[in-house]
């Protein structure tokens, strides 16, 4: 009696635990609202599962619990209940995965009007590198490193000249613009994971890994980094701000320039009439 | 060659070879610490991983302590919280459970469940557990070198993990964690060959294989899986090995460390992930397998009733087996690996949901109709499946890609593997124990105690893992030691105190367990011969405890399979497996 009333209370626990508890994603703020509504097609199923299969449980335990006299059914096995069940379970397992694995195919095909952007890790902070009038982000490489080019752009790249660094501080982004996030570490893996952004992804020293999204709504948000990088993993932190168009284009106007830094000095700015060829790093 | 044919009655074979006794020990070292004797063997092993889990247990108090009272306690620094969850994670999955379950369930059981007087490998199995032993000690030393253990998470990604920020990187920690994997994987592979050749060669005439009890299924599949996976684990522990101490660059690109060029260049970190995932994934399998076979048999014997669909269940321990070699980088959606390996390997992962869910539904069918005693061991097992289900579930949220990408990382996943490959087995873990102690022991461990251990445990165990999941939906990801953040709100605090509490009463439950295991071994209720009337052979052998050397003059023959409880006309609610009584009157039956 005590079980099975358990099971049913862990049923009803659970289940208005999921429906009246304050905690729940954060408003969403891309354009992966897709990614939110597989996840609540499978709250569902999974959660529709979870509570027939332990509600029969707990009327079985209740049923069928000893009492002197019971004898159990004799029956080893059941093909057609099998078959069934197995049928039942597959077609359940495929109403999840088909919607899943479309909305993949979007995540990682990138629109083609996306900008291409550059989030640098390292322990324990982040950087950012925007492309300049060219539209194009220069070529990059940990060997040129050093303290007056902290991003590693390679100095002999014109393409990179006209490109936004900006060393520690805060990312800006326009609203309702596709962006192509490239991502790159200097040393360990990191993961850039902006919560309300809904994708993420590892960054992997001496590779460029990328997602990409569209900022849907104005406001601050907190970066975090989602794979561990050493102690400082906790704390690295950082803001994402999705501006207007025009504050955007005003802060825009105030960061520097590779070519401004000590170590880009020698470069050509990029003619964008003529661009040279690719520039994915 | 034996000139005895066939029973044509009973279709029992002729012994093909000649039934030699195991070795016998002659002195207090050959007896007591070198034991030769599988049934002693598996109490070592079982002893060794209880004791260094227990230090998993108290490091899992800390951790829950700086989450649940963030800055209360000063001596839990970032370094140290990032050691105690890497060993509190590595100990749990490597030392305690994989060890528990083929050291120690498995050589208990094994050579008793297929009627065999011992391992086919006395010797070998003998130095299995000391290679073990010296496995746990080297891990443990790590706690004492200096800088402390490695901090690397138990998931030792390179290149932090053999790198300054990462506690233990340069210092001892990781060189010890690696030597100590390294030894685990020699002693297993001792072990794992014996465990596989005995269930192959030794069992007695008439135990065929689609008679073996589920429990020696689970064991005989999850050991031929680990020989196949550890070995990646094996070569990435001396490949990383050799990057710490030699300077190879197997894992690691070039890089800048804290504005310094370092002489590293050209390796891969994805390459690591792909090895240890290749080793990880089978390893969820391979606590997960066990434990599906253990609770199949205590569902069997608790409710009086044969395992439904038997044959499915054992192809779906085989099949679920295979399966799980070709989904390993489900772990790595967000890792930077090629995009388009995520069609394939969520397709997989799902496909793995459908067998496994069939295995929930025959135990739940096993209960239907039953005659269902609710003893500890049942107790325990309808625990295990209604966290295993929970489990299991949320499974299916991060395999299937995309809904991953905003999941992975987060207090989510530690929820989900917590459930299904954390509580689930040990519920299991410990309805064998108060199972098989009166077999072991000779005598019953306390009811009484043990029905606080399991209500404290088993609703302890879902209020901390079921809200869990919430955190991480929120957003919050795993190994952080604060986790307080813009879009966190205060009511996350307050749920995170909550779950440390639980967590600490879940604790205390334990050393009741404990505590009611010494009591019993001294006061127990004397167990009898068979007191749960099951039908396997374990419980038929001549002297209960068994033996050295496990049966009498002669081996037991088998004339059915282990599952013949309440058949209709029988005498009895059992047949045991070497009664040649009563046929049954299932066709079909093995
Ligand atoms: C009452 C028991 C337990 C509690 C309260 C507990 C709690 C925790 C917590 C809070 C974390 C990580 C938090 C973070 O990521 O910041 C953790 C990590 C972990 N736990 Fe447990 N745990 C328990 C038992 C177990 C068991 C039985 C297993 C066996 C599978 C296990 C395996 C792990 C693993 C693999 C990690 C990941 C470590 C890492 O991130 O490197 N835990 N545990
Ligand atoms: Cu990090
Ligand atoms: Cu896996």
């Amino acid at each position: 009696m005590i079980v099975a009333a358990s099971l049913v209370l862990i049923v009803l626990f659970s289940v208005a635990f999921h429906l009246v508890s304050p905690w729940w994603w954060t408003p969403i703020a891309s354009n992966w609202g897709y990614i939110d509504t597989t996840l609540v097609i499978t709250f569902w199923i999974t959660g529709a599962v979870f509570t027939a299969v332990v509600l029969f449980m707990a009327w079985c335990v209740f049923r069928y619990r000893h009492k002197p006299g019971r004898v159990a059914h004799y029956e080893p096995e059941s093909k057609r209940l099998e078959i069934w069940l197995t049928a039942l379970t597959a077609l359940g397992v495929a109403a999840m995965l088909a919607p899943g694995l479309v909305v993949w195919n979007r995540f990682i095909t990138v629109p083609d009007d996306a900008t291409e952007i550059e989030v640098v890790a390292q322990q324990w902070f982040w950087s950012y590198r925007l492309p300049g009038a060219d539209g194009q982000l220069g070529s990059s490489d940990v060997t040129w490193i050093s303290a007056d080019n902290p991003l590693g752009l390679n100095p002999h790249d014109r393409l990179g000249a006209d490109d936004v660094v900006i060393d520690g501080g805060d990312l800006h982004l326009p609203i309702g613009k596709p962006v192509k996030v490239l991502l790159r570490s200097v040393d360990v893996l990191h993961d850039f994971y902006v919560p309300e952004f809904r994708a993420k992804m590892d960054m992997v020293p001496g590779m460029v890994t990328y997602f990409w999204f569209t900022p849907t709504r104005t406001g601050e948000f907190e970066v975090l980094c989602a794979e561990l990088c050493g102690t400082g993993h906790g704390y690295m932190r950082g803001y994402v701000l999705i501006d207007e168009e025009a504050e955007y284009e005003a802060w825009l106007g105030e960061q520097l320039t590779f070519a401004g830094l000590p170590a880009g000095e020698g470069v050509q700015v990029a003619n964008t009439a003529e661009p040279i060829g690719g520039s994915d790093p | 060659m034996s000139s005895v044919s066939e029973d044509p009655d009973t279709g029992i074979p002729p012994a093909e070879v000649p039934d030699l006794p195991p070795p016998h020990a002659h002195g207090f070292w050959s007896r007591w610490v070198f034991s030769q004797d599988a049934k002693y063997i598996a109490l070592q092993y079982s002893g060794t991983a209880i004791a260094i889990g227990l230090v998993a247990l108290v490091l899992s108090w800390l951790i829950r302590m700086q989450l649940g009272f963030p800055g209360v306690f000063d001596f839990i620094s970032a370094e140290a919280y990032y050691q105690f969850i890497t060993m509190h994670g590595m100990i749990m999955v490597v030392y305690l459970l994989t060890a528990i379950f083929l050291g120690g369930f498995g050589n208990y059981l094994i050579p008793l469940m297929v009627g065999a007087r011992d391992m086919v490998f006395p010797f070998v199995n003998m130095l299995s557990f000391w290679v073990y032993f010296l496995a746990v000690v080297v891990l443990a030393a790590s706690f004492f070198a200096p800088g402390g253990p490695t901090g690397a998470g138990w998931t030792l990604y390179p290149p932090q993990a053999i790198l300054s920020g990462t506690p233990g990187g340069t210092q001892w920690g990781i060189v010890l964690m690696l030597v100590s994997l390294i030894l685990f994987i020699i002693g297993f592979t001792m072990g794992g060959l014996n465990y596989a050749v005995t269930v192959l060669q030794a069992r007695t005439r008439g135990m065929t294989l689609m008679r073996m009890p589920l429990t020696i299924w689970g064991i005989f599949t999850a050991t031929v899986m680990a020989l196949l996976a550890f070995p990646a684990l094996f070569v990435a522990s001396v490949m990383m090995l050799f990057d710490r101490l030699l300077g190879t660059s197997f894992f690691m690109p070039a890089l800048v460390e804290m504005g310094e060029q370092l002489s590293y260049g050209g390796g891969s970190p994805i390459v690591f992930q792909h090895l240890f995932w290749f080793f990880g994934h089978p390893e969820v399998y391979i606590v997960a397998l066990p434990a599906f076979g253990i609770v199949s048999d205590l569902i069997a014997v608790h409710a009086r009733k044969n395992i439904f669909g038997y044959r499915m269940m054992v192809w779906a321990i085989v099949i679920i087996g295979a399966l799980s070699f070709i989904v390993w980088a489900h772990h790595m959606y967000v890792s930077g690996m090629h995009p388009y390996f995520g069609f394939f390997f969520a397709t997989t992962t799902l496909i793995i949901a459908v067998p496994t869910a069939l295995k929930v539904y025959n135990w739940i069918l096993t209960l239907w109709r039953g005659d269902i005693h609710l003893t500890l061991p049942m107790l325990f097992a309808l625990g295990f499946i209604v966290t295993f289900l929970n489990g299991g579930l949320t499974g299916l949220f991060l395999g299937n890609v995309v809904v991953d990408v905003p999941l992975s990382d987060t207090m989510f996943v530690v929820a989900h593997f917590h459930m299904v490959m954390g509580v689930a087995p040990i519920m299991v873990i410990f309805g064998a124990i108060y199972h098989w102690f009166p077999l072991i022991s000779g005598r019953m461990l306390s009811h009484r105690m043990g029905l606080i251990h399991f209500w404290v445990t088993f609703i302890g165990a879902y209020a901390i893992f079921f809200p869990m999941h919430y955190v991480g939906l929120v957003g919050v990801p795993r190994r952080y030691p604060d986790i307080s953040a813009s879009f966190v709100p205060d009511s996350v605090a307050t749920l995170n105190a909550f779950i440390t509490v639980a967590a600490l009463t879940v604790g205390a439950a334990q050393m009741l367990f404990l505590f009611n295991v010494a009591w019993s071994l001294a006061r127990g209720r004397k167990a009898g011969h068979n007191p749960w009337r099951a039908a396997s052979l374990e419980w038929q052998t001549p002297e209960v405890p068994p033996r050295h050397g496990n049966w009498g003059e002669e081996l037991p023959l088998v004339y059915r399979w282990a599952y013949d409880y309440s058949v209709p006309g029988a005498p009895r609610d059992f047949i045991a497996q070497d009664d040649p009584g009563h046929r049954a009157s299932w066709s079909h039956v093995p």
